[in-house]
C-alpha cells in the first residue's frame, strides 16, 4: 500500500525544528513549542504505528518514479514500533529537558537541534535506501555532535572528540561499504539490492562488503572491540542528552544492523558465529567494566554496551524466536535506558554529584520517588517479573535449543553482575547514610515549584509506566515482537511491497 | 586510468588511518580528510569510468547498448562531499576549541576526567 501519510512523524520533528529556529533566544517560547511539537509527533506516529500494526506495510516513492529508481521510503511493523518509541522517548526527554537543561544552552539552540536529531532517527528507521540512510545517519550524528558539544565545558570537549572521530570514522567505512555494493549491483534500493545480492557470483567480495557495513554499524551500536568511545563520551553531556544517546542512537546501529542482516546479507555460518563472539565479548566487557567505576552515569553507560550484548546475541541466533527476543528487548531497552540517564539527571539535580561516594540517604529524603527510581533498576536487571525479563528469557531459551551453552552462561554472568551493580548503586545512593563531608545545600531540586518538580518527574514516571506495562502484559508485546520476527525473516514481503506498484501500473 | 585510480583509493585509504593513529590532533584531522577524499574516489570508480559516452540512450533504442558513464555514483558523491565538508568543518572547530582549553595538541592530554575509572 502507497501512503504519503508514513512521512508525517519527520515531517512534524522538521516543522517543529524550523518554527523553533524562529524563537531563537526566547526561552519560554522554546519549551512550550518544543512540548507541543513532541505531542504533535506522538500522536502521528500512534496513528501511523496502530494504522501499520493491523493493516501492514507501507510504502513511499519519492517524486512517484517508479522503483528502483527513486528514493524508497518504507513502514514495516519495526519501523512503526521504533519511530513510535523514538516519539515516545522524544516526548518524555523534551519534557524533562525544559527543565534538566539550563537556560544558557536553550538559548543557543538546543531545542531546534534536540528536534532534528530525532527527525534524523525517524527517516533513518523509515528509509528504503542504502545512500538515503547514510544521509539520515549523517543527519543524526551532526545534529548529535552539536548536543554533545553545547555548553562547551572541558570535560564534554574531551569526550566530543571520541564520540566525533570514531562516528566520522564509522560514516566513511559506511560510505565506503555503499560504494562497493553499488559497484557490485548497480543499485541502492535495499529490497532491489537484496534480490541482486543474492545474484554476485563472487561470494568473497560481498561477505566483506557484509563485515564492512557490520563494522561501521558496530562502531554506531557500540559492540566489542569498537565501544571504546561511548563510555569516554556519554558521561559528559548533561542527562537529558545522554538520556536520548543512550536510549536511541546505539539502538539506530542495532537497527541498521537487523535490518542488513535479514534483508540483504543473510548470514552465513562464519557470520553467525562472529555474532555470537562478539555478542558474548560484548556483554562481559559491559559487566566487567562497569563493576570497579565510581560514578553512576559511568556505570551507566557500561550498562548500555552490556546490553547491546543481549541484542546482537538475538541477532546472532538467527531462528525467528530469538529475533524476537531481540526486538522485544528492543522495546524494553530504549524505554528503560533513556529512563536511567533522565533519573542520573534527578541525582544529580538533588545531590550534584554522580560519583557513588559522595551519594547517598536518598531514600530517606525522597522515598516515594527512591521507590520509582528501584522499579526502574529492577527492569533493567531483569529481575522477574519485569520487562527485561520476558526478551530475555525468548533468547535464553533459544540458544539453549541451538546448545550454545556458552551464550547461555555469558547471558546468565552479565545478568547477574548487572544485579549486583545495581543492587551496589541502589545501596550506595539510597540506602547509605549521607556522607559527612557532604553538605545539604547541594540539593537544588527541593527549591524548585512544584510544577518544576512535577515536569521532572513526570517524564520519568511515565517512561517506568511503560516498563510497567510491558511487564504487566507481556503477552501482548510478544505477539508484536513475533509478528515483526515473522515479517524480517520472511523478506519476501518487503521485497514485494517495495515493488507492488510497479506492478499494478505495467 | 582506472588503475592509477585504484592505487591512489588505496595510497589514500593507507595514509589517512595512518595519521589518525599519530598523538597530534591536527594530523587526526588530516587522517579524517584523506580517508573522505578516498572513499569518495572509490564512489566514483564504481560508475564505470567511459570518456565521452554520456548516459543517453539513442532515439532509435529503449535501453543501454553500450557502456555508459553511470550518473548515480556522481550525485552520491556530490552529497557525499557536502556532507563530509560540514563534518570536517564542524571537526575542525571543535579541534580548535580543545586546544585553546587545554593548551596542548596531543590526544594523550585528553584524559583529565578519566581519573575515576
Amino acid at each position: 500500500m502507497t501512503s504519503n501519510y508514513i512521512l508525517a512523524p519527520i515531517l512534524v520533528q522538521l516543522v517543529t525544528a524550523i518554527l523553533l529556529i524562529f524563537f531563537w533566544q526566547r526561552v519560554t517560547v522554546q519549551r512550550v513549542l518544543s512540548t507541543v511539537g513532541n505531542t504533535f509527533s506522538f500522536i502521528t506516529s500512534l496513528i501511523l504505528a496502530i494504522d501499520i500494526w493491523n493493516f501492514g506495510t507501507q510504502t513511499l516513492h519519492a517524486g512517484n518514479w517508479q522503483p528502483p529508481f527513486g528514493i524508497t521510503f518504507v513502514c514495516d511493523a519495526l519501523s512503526a514500533t521504533l519511530i513510535l518509541l523514538t516519539s515516545i522517548v522524544g516526548l518524555a526527554v523534551g519534557l524533562f529537558s525544559t527543565i534538566g537543561i539550563s537556560i544558557n544552552r536553550i538559548k543557543y539552540g538546543y531545542f531546534p537541534i534536540f528536534h532534528f536529531l530525532l527527525m534524523g532517527l525517524q527517516g533513518a528507521f523509515l528509509t528504503g535506501d542504502l545512500f538515503n540512510l547514510y544521509v539520515w545517519f549523517e543527519v543524526v550524528i551532526i545534529s548529535s555532535f552539536v548536543l554533545i558539544t553545547l555548553g562547551g565545558k572541558k570535560m564534554q570537549m574531551e569526550g566530543a572528540i571520541k564520540y566525533v572521530t570514531l562516528n566520522i570514522l564509522a560514516s566513511t567505512i559506511f560510505l565506503t561499504a555503499i560504494g562497493i555494493s553499488y559497484g557490485l549491483t548497480g543499485t541502492l534500493n535495499m529490497a532491489d539490492l537484496a534480490q541482486k545480492i543474492a545474484l554476485v557470483e563472487n561470494r568473497g567480495i560481498v561477505q566483506v562488503t557484509a563485515l564492512l557495513f557490520f563494522v561501521a554499524f558496530g562502531i554506531k551500536a557500540a559492540v566489542f572491540p569498537l565501544y571504546f568511545w561511548l563510555p569516554s563520551s556519554y558521561h559528559t553531556p548533561p542527562s537529558a542528552i545522554a538520556a536520548i544517546f543512550g536510549g536511541l542512537l546505539t539502538k539506530l546501529g542495532i537497527y541498521a544492523l537487523i535490518r542488513m542482516f535479514t534483508l540483504i546479507f543473510i548470514p552465513d555460518d562464519y557470520t553467525i558465529n562472529l555474532f555470537i563472539i562478539i555478542a558474548i565479548m560484548t556483554m562481559f566487557t559491559g559487566a566487567f567494566g562497569m563493576m570497579n567505576k565510581k560514578s553512576i552515569r559511568k556505570v551507566f553507560s557500561y550498562l548500555i554496551v552490556c546490553h547491546i550484548g543481549y541484542l546482537i546475541a538475538g541477532l546472532g541466533l538467527y531462528t525467528e524466536k530469538s529475533l524476537s527476543g531481540t526486538i522485544f528487548y528492543l522495546i524494553h531497552d530504549i524505554i528503560a535506558k533513556s529512563n536511567l540517564f533522565l533519573i542520573a539527571g534527578l541525582i544529580y539535580k538533588i545531590r550534584s554529584s554522580t560519583d557513588m561516594r559522595r551519594l547517598g540517604g536518598l531514600y530517606k529524603d525522597y522515598p516515594l520517588l527512591s521507590i520509582l527510581i528501584l522499579f526502574v533498576l529492577l527492569s533493567i536487571s531483569g529481575v522477574p517479573p519485569l520487562s527485561g525479563f520476558w526478551p530475555k528469557l525468548n533468547i535464553i531459551s533459544e540458544a539453549l535449543r541451538s546448545g550454545n551453552y556458552t551464550l547461555v552462561f555469558s547471558i546468565i554472568i552479565s545478568s547477574f553482575v548487572t544485579l549486583v551493580m545495581i543492587a551496589k548503586v541502589w545501596a550506595e545512593v539510597f540506602w547509605k547514610p549521607t556522607p559527612k563531608d557532604h553538605p545539604e545545600q547541594d540539593d537544588t531540586f527541593a527549591p524548585l515549584s512544584t510544577f518544576k518538580k512535577v515536569t521532572m518527574i513526570l517524564p520519568v514516571f511515565l517512561l517506568a509506566f511503560i516498563s510497567f506495562m510491558i511487564a504487566m502484559r507481556p503477552g501482548t508485546f510478544m505477539n508484536l515482537s513475533d509478528k515483526i520476527a515473522n515479517e524480517l525473516m520472511h523478506s519476501d514481503d518487503y521485497i514485494e511491497n517495495v515493488f507492488r506498484v510497479k506492478n499494478i501500473q505495467n | 586510468m582506472e588503475i592509477l585510480l585504484v592505487i591512489l583509493v588505496g595510497i589514500l585509504y593507507a595514509a589517512g588511518i595512518y595519521m589518525m593513529f599519530r598523538r597530534s590532533m591536527v594530523k587526526l584531522l588530516i587522517g579524517l580528510l584523506l580517508l573522505g577524499n578516498g572513499t569518495n574516489i572509490l564512489i566514483f570508480l564504481m560508475g564505470d569510468i567511459a570518456k565521452g559516452k554520456p548516459p543517453i540512450i539513442a532515439p532509435n533504442t529503449s535501453v543501454f547498448t553500450d557502456v555508459y558513464a553511470d550518473p548515480v555514483p556522481q550525485a552520491l558523491i556530490l552529497t557525499a562531499i557536502v556532507i563530509s565538508f560540514a563534518l570536517q568543518a564542524f571537526a575542525i572547530i571543535l579541534l580548535k576549541r580543545v586546544y585553546q582549553m587545554t593548551g596542548s595538541d596531543d590526544l594523550d592530554s585528553l584524559n583529565t576526567n578519566d581519573g575515576d575509572i
